[in-house]
């Protein structure tokens, strides 16, 4: 009578990358060496060091990497920083995946494809473009817009220079708030920058990043003509279960853990504002 | 239907604890809650509600979810559940009966909560019909027959005894343990009946309007100016959560014991400053916000996810214990419709 949504699995951390100033990227499988779970692009899962507490994270490798999951954390709590104090051995728990994901086998089939994310933000969406990477044919255009205060708040920046610059049909647009040495790219606010880049409004866009970002992103996509149909987020709030049932992440009558994370504007318009 | 003569309601209560453990209203300290039976127990079958409504039962204060040993960078998780042998509830009136399908909607959901489902597969439920509803009570608003509650047994209390009828083979299972009953006069049962539902039918706030609560309406009811006044005075004490029967928000927290760490999750509250509290930021920051989602969860929310059933059921405990006197009826009497 295990409860396997309430009662977790033990991971191992494999690998620890530290990817700016405040955030690293854990490495995680089972105690068997194989992946924990499978999960879709979109999806969470409830992380812990027992004793230190447990949060919910986007899962940020994609599933079609069989071997691991990833996970990038902020430093921004005690839980979180717990965890970024920890070492390549130290077992975990994790259980999940939990959420709605994004719709990589629906709507987004044969979409050209924004990705707009600012700073910690591209941590989910890095699990659906890398899903697009490697499923490379069942989508079109792929673009993405990612912003953070300065160069060295870019996630994973490795692999965004090295990898998916040299995408065919694949744009990368990144931009920092202020201008710094040695950064000759642009310099601004995401928001701002989307409007300069006049993006074609027949993409399906996906925005992720602080809330006055994620607004201010909207705003400017829907003047460019962009519907809210077409735009999706996925949205972060205090969780317990991830079931739906310790009733804390609800948004009006929907809960994010089970609802969410990912919703579409136009679904968001529907709600509270409460979030 | 059967019935036992008054006299020999303990003997009856003394046949079934021999088999299982038997819980039921009992007087101690002046207030009346579910204890367990044991010879000498002050059982009170009059007093209408207890302090704390029956839903410990199946989603208890605080449990423990499971243990943790740690070892230098290893852990080992430790299930420590158990398998849950029968219980009876007896004496759960018409709204906390309700109260529990409220409950089932949203723990045996799937994915189930098993922790749940165990305590909940094990108990055989034993209510007890109103005889004097009281002015607090307003279970009639959603559609509850304080005279007739199910069960796997149903269970009238009248001036000449307790008169027991069993509606599921669990029931009959339970009454086939005491052999000295009689057969009841269902005609007293009627009138016994009768006489609660005119009580009910005479009582303040039998007949309040709750038709504005629709999903249509979430929005404008959410931006309601009524919410300032109602809630002004709300100082934010979870009391009315802790007393709710249907109230199900819970926290999962840990403490560290020299063996290794202790899960457990507990009972919270929505009314609390930090039950949304995030490292970076807090949805609902003033008292307001929390005491409108109370309310828009148990009259619009809920509804809306579980098939147009209320998360209230009338049972008054919040209009009692509130120590500023603001509860739900206030909110429905403001904001339900036609309410004067």
């Amino acid at each position: 009578m295990i409860n396997e949504n309430l009662i977790p699995k033990i991971g191992v951390v494999t690998d620890i990358r530290k990817d700016t100033p405040d955030v690293k990227t854990f490495r995680v499988v089972g105690t068997d060496g194989k992946k924990l779970f499978e999960h879709l692009p979109g999806q969470c899962a409830m992380v812990s060091i027992p004793g230190e507490g447990e949060c919910m994270f986007s899962i940020t490798s994609s599933p079609t990497n069989k071997e691991y999951m990833e996970f990038s954390i902020k430093k921004c709590g005690c839980v979180t920083e717990v965890i970024h104090s920890i070492e390549v051995g130290q077992m975990i728990t994790v259980r999940g995946p939990y959420g709605r994901n994004f719709p990589v086998e629906g709507d987004f089939r044969g979409k050209d494809l924004l990705f707009i994310a600012g700073g910690i933000g591209l941590a989910p969406l890095r699990s659906v473009i890398n899903y697009v990477r490697d499923n490379r044919s069942n989508y079109g255009k792929v673009v993405v817009v990612y912003g953070a205060r300065s160069m060295d708040d870019l996630v994973d920046i490795e692999e965004i220079k090295t990898q998916w610059v040299k995408e065919p049909n694949f744009e990368v647009y990144l931009t920092i708030d202020r201008p710094q040495e040695g950064w000759d790219g642009h310099v601004g606010f995401v928001p701002a920058y989307v409007k300069e880049l006049g993006l074609d409004p027949n993409m399906t866009a996906v925005l992720c990043g602080p809330p006055i970002m994620i607004k201010f992103t909207l705003a400017g996509l829907l003047e460019l003509g962009f519907s809210k149909e077409r735009v999706y987020t996925t949205l972060e709030l205090r969780m317990k279960c991830g079931i739906g049932k310790c009733g804390r992440c609800n948004v009006g009558n929907k809960f994010v853990c089970k609802d969410g994370p990912v919703f579409r504007m136009d679904e968001l318009d529907e709600l509270p504002d409460e979030y | 239907m059967i019935k036992i003569n008054k006299n020999d309601i303990n003997a009856f209560f003394a046949a079934v604890a021999e088999k299982m453990p038997l819980y039921l209203p009992v007087k101690k300290a002046g207030e009346t809650n579910y204890g367990m039976y044991a010879e000498g127990a002050e059982v009170d079958l009059t007093t209408l509600k207890t302090v704390k409504s029956a839903k410990d039962f199946f989603f208890p204060q605080s449990e423990t979810m499971m243990k943790f040993r740690k070892e230098g960078k290893n852990i080992d998780i430790i299930d420590v559940r158990e398998d849950k042998e029968p219980f009876v509830i007896f004496g759960v009136r018409a709204c906390d009966y309700k109260a529990f399908s409220v409950l089932d909607n949203v723990f045996l959901q799937e994915p189930v909560d098993t922790f749940y489902k165990a305590r909940r597969d094990a108990a055989i439920i034993c209510t007890l019909a109103c005889g004097r509803p009281e002015e607090s009570c307003f279970c009639k608003v959603f559609g509850i027959d304080a005279a007739d509650p199910q069960g796997d047994v149903t269970c009238f209390l009248t001036e000449n005894g307790l008169m027991l009828r069993a509606n599921t083979e669990k029931g009959e299972a339970l009454l086939s343990l005491y052999n000295n009953s009689e057969k009841a006069d269902e005609k007293e049962v009627k009138a016994a009946q009768d006489k609660t539902r005119e009580i009910i039918k005479k009582l303040p706030f039998s007949n309040l309007d709750l038709s504005r609560f629709t999903e249509e309406n979430l929005k404008e009811l959410f931006a309601a100016e009524e919410w300032k006044e109602l809630s002004e005075a709300c100082l934010g004490c979870g009391t009315c959560t802790f007393v709710c029967p249907t109230c199900q928000c819970f926290d999962i927290r840990e403490f560290k014991t020299r063996q290794g760490v202790i899960r457990y999750r507990c009972w919270d509250s929505c009314m609390y400053s930090d039950f949304t509290q995030m490292a970076a930021a807090n949805p609902r920051t003033t008292q307001l916000q929390r005491f409108r989602q109370r309310f828009m969860h148990k009259l619009i929310y809920y509804p809306s996810q579980y098939g147009g059933t209320y998360s209230c059921v009338g049972c008054g405990r919040c209009v009692n214990k509130c120590p500023q006197h603001l509860n739900i009826v206030k909110v429905i009497k403001k904001l339900g419709g036609k309410n004067d």
